[in-house]
């Protein structure tokens, strides 16, 4: 067997381990937060009083205009300077949570806007209150629209996740760099964990296809918007 | 009763409604026509509240609505109101995620608390009389327009409102789509449905309205039986009306 096949084969058990444990748990948790963090703004955005309007784009600005990198270095280095002390784990979450709240939340409030004022006007002649006019009405074909976009944010932050290696949590390709730092193996391990972010992004999109498959079903799309 | 009392409506500073009184008799159709911009989409539209008004009356059975400027009625009111009346769109505005029952049951269910299954056999019952039971389970974007408004008007049925409205129910429909639709529409005013309807399609107005209610520049000009108001109308703007939609070629 050749030294590099041999080498990526002992270390797939410990990379295998470092995803299950901190990068796909920090995915789906802070993916989860993110999109309800998500459909708060934009719906304080689209509907909001003024001020909540103002105070939700101010978020979405500042998280959006500002690298990742240096929000989780704020979160997990800086606070601690006031007195914050914040575990790297929950500091990862808070800080990808903050970042997918806000990048989604455009995707949902243009998603919302999109949904044609006649669907509105339909549920309300049907008697409809506002909240049952945007739960059974508006939001399920918005998320048809938003679900693409998502989708993309989803696997981007997979992907990022590999930043937490910067704030000490022990994922993916924190695994990789310490076995690296033992064997003095870069290419090898490095390529080996690209590799695993490849297949599990490639298995996302595929998910990806068959959800807006099922969310397609009803047809029409784009007779809808002709 | 049924009725609305010096309606006023204005979008900024531009009046649309200046002054309207109408009664809808029950029972009966009352179809409203004038050229576009003389607000008569607006004025359907007032009755069930899509547009509020900002002075007059509107009388609905037991309710009472007085309009103020700058004062919202009561959420409650509204929603009484709602649910009272069912409207039938131009461009139909069908649920497109749900099928065509769905969109049938969807206000007995999320608004009425029916339970399921009797809202499930009262939308078919409905779809049965609009001639389209068979297509209970289909997606409304692969029906024809002209179907697409007759599940529509099944839509507006499905909780026995006291009146039904429509706007243009026929403008976004081929002749012979437009017919079907007129078909049912005609079928609903035998049974003694109590419509108010906008609409330019004189074969619709002459076939099913009892009254015709000519509207210019925000206010009722003159009203009548079809007949009547389209043979010898008395007004020189409903005269001049008139003679534009037989030379379209209307009739």
């Amino acid at each position: 067997m050749p030294h590099w096949l041999d080498l990526m084969l002992q270390s797939l058990g410990p990379l295998l381990e470092a995803c299950l444990r901190f990068t796909i748990p920090l995915t789906l948790i802070a993916f989860a937060l993110g999109l309800s963090l998500a459909l708060v703004i934009a719906l304080a955005r689209l509907f909001g009083p003024r001020p909540l309007a103002a105070l939700a784009w101010t978020y979405v600005w500042i998280f959006r205009v500002t690298p990742l990198l240096v929000q989780l270095f704020v979160i997990f280095y800086g606070l601690p300077s006031v007195g914050i002390l914040i575990d790297a784990f929950p500091a990862a979450v808070i800080g990808f949570t903050l970042n997918i709240g806000a990048y989604a939340s455009e995707i949902m409030r243009a998603a919302i806007a999109s949904i044609p004022k006649g669907q509105w006007e339909a549920a309300y002649a049907t008697g409809m209150t506002p909240a049952q006019a945007m739960r059974r009405t508006i939001l399920p074909q918005a998320a048809r629209v938003a679900v693409p976009s998502l989708s993309n944010t989803f696997i981007a932050l997979v992907k990022d996740t590999s930043l937490a290696a910067a704030i000490t949590v022990p994922e993916m390709f924190q695994a990789a760099q310490r076995i690296v730092a033992v064997t003095y193996e870069p290419l090898i391990l490095y390529v080996e964990a690209a590799l695993i972010y490849l297949v599990l992004c490639s298995a996302l999109s595929w998910l990806q296809s068959g959800l807006e498959r099922r969310l397609g079903r009803y047809g029409g799309y784009l007779e809808a918007r002709a | 009763m049924i009725a609305l009392q010096a309606i006023e409506k204005r979008f900024g500073d531009t009046p649309i409604l200046r002054g309207v009184d109408l009664t809808v008799p029950e029972g009966r159709v009352t179809a409203l026509i004038g050229p576009s911009g003389s607000g008569k989409s607006t004025l359907l539209r007032c009755v069930n509240l899509l547009e509020i008004p900002q002075a007059g009356t509107l009388v609905l059975g037991a309710l009472r609505l007085d309009f103020r400027p700058g004062a919202a009625p009561a959420r409650r009111d509204v929603l009484a109101v709602r649910r009272q009346t069912g409207m039938v769109f131009q461009n139909f505005q069908l649920f497109p995620h749900r099928t065509v029952i769905e969109n049938v049951t969807e206000g007995l269910i999320t608004v009425g608390q029916w339970p399921k299954e009797a809202a499930r056999t009262r939308a078919l019952e409905l779809l049965e009389r609009v001639g389209l039971a068979q297509k209970a389970e289909a997606w409304p974007a692969s029906l024809s327009g002209g179907q697409q408004q007759r599940v529509a008007i099944a839509r507006a049925l499905a909780p026995s409102p006291r009146l039904l409205l429509c706007d243009e129910p026929t403008s976004a429909l081929d002749p012979e789509l437009a017919a079907e639709v007129v078909d049912v529409l005609a079928g609903l005013a035998r049974e003694g449905m109590t419509m108010l309807m906008a609409t330019h399609d004189l074969r619709l107005a002459r076939r099913v309205a009892d009254t015709v209610v000519f509207l210019d520049g925000g206010t009722v000009v003159e009203q009548g039986p079809p007949a009547e108001l389209f043979a010898r109308p008395a007004d020189p703007r409903t005269r001049r009306f008139v003679q534009t939609l037989l030379g379209e070629g209307g009739a």
